[in-house]
């Protein structure tokens, strides 16, 4: 009856998209119970993380050195341990992604830059050259430097505090917002597949073949999509009726202790000296 | 008059939601807006919330015009959102914050109250609605009856004037339904007016004392509710009830329009 049909295919591509999916929700929550956690950098003021890891963004992007990137890295880990960050967490939900991301752009550089020959590839002949290779690095490690210092800094700071101490940086009010309800589109995309796969997989009745699997996700993308862009125009329009104008409002008052003022001399002292040193 | 809706039509693209459409809600008024799916409700709810605005005709609240050149300014706009809030028929779409304090306390704080007064107000407003032990908890992994209860407490938090509400009980148990108009039947009354979409008629003695029943974006007719409810063919042309076989207690057989009570 099933002869024709791949065995290992039975269930498994819708019951895997919801796994994946209450993972990735899973995910989502995990970042503000970790923010309201007992970690160093959480009872810092968000204001001092905000600028603070955003100065060591720019620090290790402008830096020449490759060695410095790399110790940016490395403050970057070690302000993740002492916020009780684990690195497999890092690992997982940043350096991999990353690794992949980047990876597209630095490995036609490693063969692509002109420069000292390193190594050639037996039969196809691509030369691996000096030049190559500290740009790939460059851009891998810079990459993996700024998400690493991101990912501490949504880990360790409530979602609607970071918004609040960019407004008061006076990021524009419209940026705040778009970022604001990115996140809200992102949740509710996760919420809506959730469901819609649930619902896919209460009519679904026997094993699917991988045609049938792709007209799935294929017809399941194009609605999905739509629903969420319908769904999200109505969480702005109930934002709006409840008096929001794009201004971010909290309760908690930002006020700096004298922890607070150390941790911005320490971020202050540890950027100028990236910066110095990377010269 | 509290709202008057004058010669109004709205579309999306080309597509009339509300077409032509004059009537006026008094003030301190209970209201039932009357009609099957798509026949104008919530648009209208929208329209009296401003958050659209029609492509012709006008609206107004007590005599002063929901245009976006209004809402253009803050202090309206603020004044305006404090005496008129409106529950989404989704919860899900209303509910937005990471705990179910946070969200009950988002419009006080676009309404800048002072922090002291917004606590206790969120309290006091989360203890009537019997969902204080709810306070921390993230509102997307609530019930649906606790996601309304929610949704309403975010609106009821502020005491606005008037309340309109898109179908409050879609979606919930007899029980979490008995409960909720139970307590806007307490919130209502008085200076206070509700104005709510449904096409469920079992409750609508309770919750209104005027309905107005849409049918495709039109007004089809306004009356108490005994005499939208005595009007048996108004109510099968705008698809309010629909006939099908059933069998009564005496055994026999036949299909007439009728509702369930």
């Amino acid at each position: 009856m099933t002869g024709h049909h791949h065995p290992r295919s039975r269930g498994g591509f819708i019951e895997h998209t919801i796994a994946g999916l209450h993972f990735a929700m899973e995910r989502a929550l995990y970042a503000d119970r970790s923010a309201s956690g007992r970690g160093a950098l959480q009872q810092l003021d968000p204001r001092v993380k905000v600028a603070g890891l955003g100065a060591l963004i720019l620090a290790s992007a402008m830096a020449a050195k490759l060695w410095v990137v790399a110790a940016a890295l490395l403050a970057a880990i070690i302000l993740a341990s002492v916020s009780f960050i684990s690195i497999w967490t890092i690992a997982t939900r940043v350096w991999f992604a990353t690794l992949t991301f980047s990876a597209a752009f630095a490995v036609p550089a490693l063969f692509l830059t002109p420069g000292t020959a390193l190594y050639t590839i037996p039969g196809v002949l691509w030369t691996i050259t000096r030049q190559g290779l500290t740009t790939a690095g460059f851009l891998v490690l810079r990459s993996e430097t700024a998400a690493t210092l991101a990912l501490v800094l949504v880990f360790t700071t409530p979602w609607m505090h970071i918004l609040k101490a960019l407004r008061l940086f006076r990021v524009p009010v419209v940026f705040v917002v778009i970022l604001g309800m990115t996140c809200r589109y992102i949740l509710l995309l996760l919420e809506n597949a959730h469901e819609m796969f649930e619902s896919r997989k209460s009519r679904t009745v026997g094993p699917t073949t991988r045609g049938q699997q792709r007209r799935i996700a294929i017809a399941s993308t194009g609605a999905l999509l739509s629903r969420t862009f319908q769904l999200s125009g109505e969480v702005y329009l109930a934002m709006q009726a409840r008096g929001f104008r794009g201004e971010v409002y909290i309760l908690d008052d930002f006020q700096m202790q004298t922890l607070d003022w150390l941790a911005a001399a320490g971020f202050t002292g540890l950027t100028a000296g990236l910066v110095w040193v990377g010269r | 008059m509290l709202f008057e809706i004058d010669n109004l039509t709205y579309r999306y693209e080309n597509n009339a939601a509300l077409n032509d459409l004059t009537l006026s809600i008094p003030e301190a008024s209970r209201v039932a807006l009357l009609g099957a799916n798509g026949s104008g409700k919530s648009t209208l709810l929208r329209i009296l919330d401003g958050l659209h605005f029609g492509v012709s005709g006008g609206a107004k609240f007590r005599g002063e015009d929901l245009s976006e050149e209004h809402f253009g300014d803050d202090q309206w706009a603020f004044a305006f959102r404090r005496q008129v809030g409106l529950v989404f028929q989704n919860p899900d779409a209303q509910l937005f914050n990471p705990t179910v304090f946070d969200e009950v306390a988002f419009s006080p704080l676009q309404m800048r109250w002072s922090k002291a007064d917004i606590k206790d107000r969120v309290m006091e407003t989360l203890e009537w609605l019997q969902i204080a032990h709810l306070k921390d908890r993230p509102p997307h992994r609530l019930s649906g009856g606790e996601k309304k209860r929610v949704a309403l407490a975010s609106v009821l938090v502020l005491d606005p004037a008037v309340l309109l509400l898109d179908e409050p009980t879609a979606g919930l148990d007899p029980r979490s339904q008995s409960q909720l108009i139970d307590l806007l039947v307490e919130w209502g009354g008085g200076p206070k007016s509700v104005i709510i979409a449904t096409h469920d008629l079992d409750d609508l003695a309770d919750i209104a004392d005027r309905c107005y029943v849409l049918d495709a974006g039109r007004l089809a007719a306004e009356g108490s509710p005994d005499e939208i409810l005595g009007d048996r063919d108004l109510l099968q042309r705008t698809n309010l009830v629909h006939a099908h076989r059933h069998r009564h207690s005496s055994g026999e057989m036949h299909s007439h329009p009728h509702r369930h009570e």
